[in-house]
């Protein structure tokens, strides 16, 4: 058991581990949102946006995750603003805001050459470096999502199903959206100390994919998806500690093996259990010629 | 026209043009349907069918007039007028169980930071009874079959208690048994006072089962009792060559349009 309890007597690990649960939790459950609404791509695209942000704020000495916020704040309603008139596709307005953000990053970094060290923390994350303040701040942004996302549970359900009752229903469809945008943004802007800006999208779609695989419902997604996030940051802390590795990609690499797990043994949705739904009669036996069947997947 | 006469009772289309851009896909409208009218939308693809359900839903951007409900801006009044959507406009896989998605009629009711009360559960359950769901009410929606996915929306639309009931292209892709369900059921809310629009491309059923006919192909080709609407000359106005009549021994079908063609406008 000293693996497990070792590395408790240290305070850097205690952090970690604080901010990683914090974390996990915040993203599985805004991640049953990213799955639903089809938000990846967009979710790549703010945390990639944050990205100038956090350069401008360091260069002016200023809060690097109000830079973040503010940053992926203008990305995300960007993009919600463009893609409202209808004339550009929204994955072409992504694809525009997110490279042309990104770039501004970079050119404004390489203006400076003593930056080079903290950049590699904001890419890919930086758990060692976690300080009990930045613990208050993504627990307290963690119960603000929590709370947000109960008060208005249900109508962010209804216009992620069904857009057109929403509107048809007199619901203020794009402040719904926006307010969804936003909580994403701000999960992202907190999540970047975890894991960074390129692997933060795992922590956002790998854990909820996952729980979707394993229930049939929204709220159980939700908070299976929370639980999954924070259990594989722990875990895939505790492995990183161990082995040595960068803990980061450790945890959604664990997350990813999670997520496999599922997809094939799901006792619902994995490929053995389609398996034994598609031969009940003679589960275990292969049949010499699969019968035609036309048992089609919702998911 | 008198302030007496606008507050007449039931829907009113007074000159709604409706599109999308810069097109105009319907011109002109000028309907007046009294409450308890069961109405069949008949029309060409991209007639314009949807665009008229949606004009009254207050979806398709409504470019001139108005739409009336018992004398109001149907504006006013949204969650008076229900909603049955094309299942091609559904996802399927979203996590949710058939009486979450019944209940969902009922959150203008619920208001916001609330959660349903036991009214509306039991509105949720006697909506399921009634399109003969009450066993499935825990299914999620993909697992259900055709026919049951498009009660499971006739049910939310039930719950909402509306006055007007748009329903498009309920009939396609669902086995016999909903379809005679879904027409015993609208029979049943229009003897209730309820007005319903229904978009179909089964031109037979429709005359068959509807109190007055629409034909729609960018304008209101001609309204009235199937009686006297159901006529070759404007089937043809309507539909021009669009119009397959399939003679089978001694029965004649006619089809408008495909029903797998590409979602109506």
């Amino acid at each position: 058991m000293s693996w497990l309890t070792d590395p408790l007597g240290y305070d850097f690990v205690l952090r970690a581990l604080a901010e990683v649960v914090v974390m996990g939790a915040t993203c599985g459950a805004i991640g049953a949102y990213v799955i639903v609404r089809r938000l990846a791509f967009i979710g790549d695209a703010i945390s990639h946006a944050v990205f100038p942000g956090i350069v401008l704020a360091y260069l002016a000495g200023l809060s690097i995750f109000g830079g973040a916020l503010v940053a992926g704040l203008i990305t995300a309603l960007g993009i919600a603003l463009v893609a409202r008139g209808g004339r550009i596709r929204e994955d072409t307005a992504i694809g525009i805001f997110f490279a042309a953000a990104f770039a501004l990053g970079i050119v404004l970094i390489s203006t400076r050459h003593t930056f080079q060290g903290d950049l590699t923390g904001f890419l890919i994350g930086n758990l060692q470096g976690v300080s009990a303040g930045d613990i208050t701040v993504s627990a307290a942004v963690g119960l603000a999502i929590v709370v947000v996302l109960a008060a208005v549970h249900k109508e962010l359900v209804l216009v992620s199903f069904d857009r057109t009752l929403a509107s048809a229903l007199g619901y203020p469809v794009f402040a719904l959206d926006a307010l969804l945008l936003v909580i994403l943004t701000v999960t992202i802007v907190v999540s970047i100390q975890a894991v960074g800006i390129i692997l933060v999208l795992a922590m956002l779609v790998t854990p909820a994919a996952t729980a979707r695989l394993l229930v049939d419902r929204f709220v159980p997604m939700l908070a299976l998806g929370s639980l999954i996030g924070a259990v594989v940051g722990v875990a895939g802390y505790y492995i990183s500690f161990h082995l040595g590795t960068a803990s980061g990609g450790t945890i959604v690499l664990l997350a990813t093996a999670v997520f496999i797990l599922a997809f094939v043994a799901s006792p619902t949705h994995g490929l053995l259990g389609h398996r034994l739904r598609r031969h009940p009669q003679h589960a275990g036996v292969s049949p010499a010629v699969d019968p035609p069947t036309g048992h089609e997947h919702g998911s | 026209m008198s302030g007496v006469s606008e507050r007449r009772a039931g829907l009113a289309l007074r000159g709604v043009s409706a599109g999308y851009g810069a097109g105009v896909v319907l011109q002109e409208v000028d309907l007046e349907i009294p409450p308890g009218t069961l109405v069949g939308v008949i029309g060409p693809n991209g007639s314009g069918k949807s665009t008229l359900l949606k004009a009254i839903l207050g979806l398709a951007p409504v470019m001139t007039g108005t739409v009336l409900l018992d004398g109001g801006p149907v504006s006013e009044q949204r969650d008076r007028v229900a909603y049955v959507p094309q299942r091609e406009a559904v996802d399927w896989s979203f996590p949710v169980s058939a009486e979450q998605v019944v209940m969902m009629g009922r959150y203008p009711r619920v208001g916001w930071l609330r959660s349903p009360g036991a009214s509306d559960r039991r509105a949720v359950r006697e909506a399921l009874e009634r399109v003969a769901l009450a066993d499935l009410g825990a299914a999620q929606i993909g697992a259900l079959s055709g026919g049951q996915q498009q009660r499971v929306f006739l049910a939310r639309a039930l719950v909402q208690e509306a006055s007007v009931l748009l329903l498009d292209e309920p009939m396609t892709g669902v086995d016999q048994t909903t379809e005679q369900l879904i027409v015993s059921l609208l029979q049943e809310l229009r003897d209730g006072g309820t007005t319903i629009l229904h978009a179909t491309h089964d031109l037979e059923s429709a005359a068959e089962v509807s109190d007055q006919l629409c034909f729609v192909n960018r304008r209101v080709v001609a309204y009235g009792p199937p009686a006297e609407t159901f006529t070759p000359t404007i089937l043809h106005a309507t539909f021009g060559g669009e119009l397959l009549i399939v003679q089978a021994g001694d029965h004649s079908h006619v089809h408008g349009g495909g029903h797998h063609g590409p979602v109506d406008q």
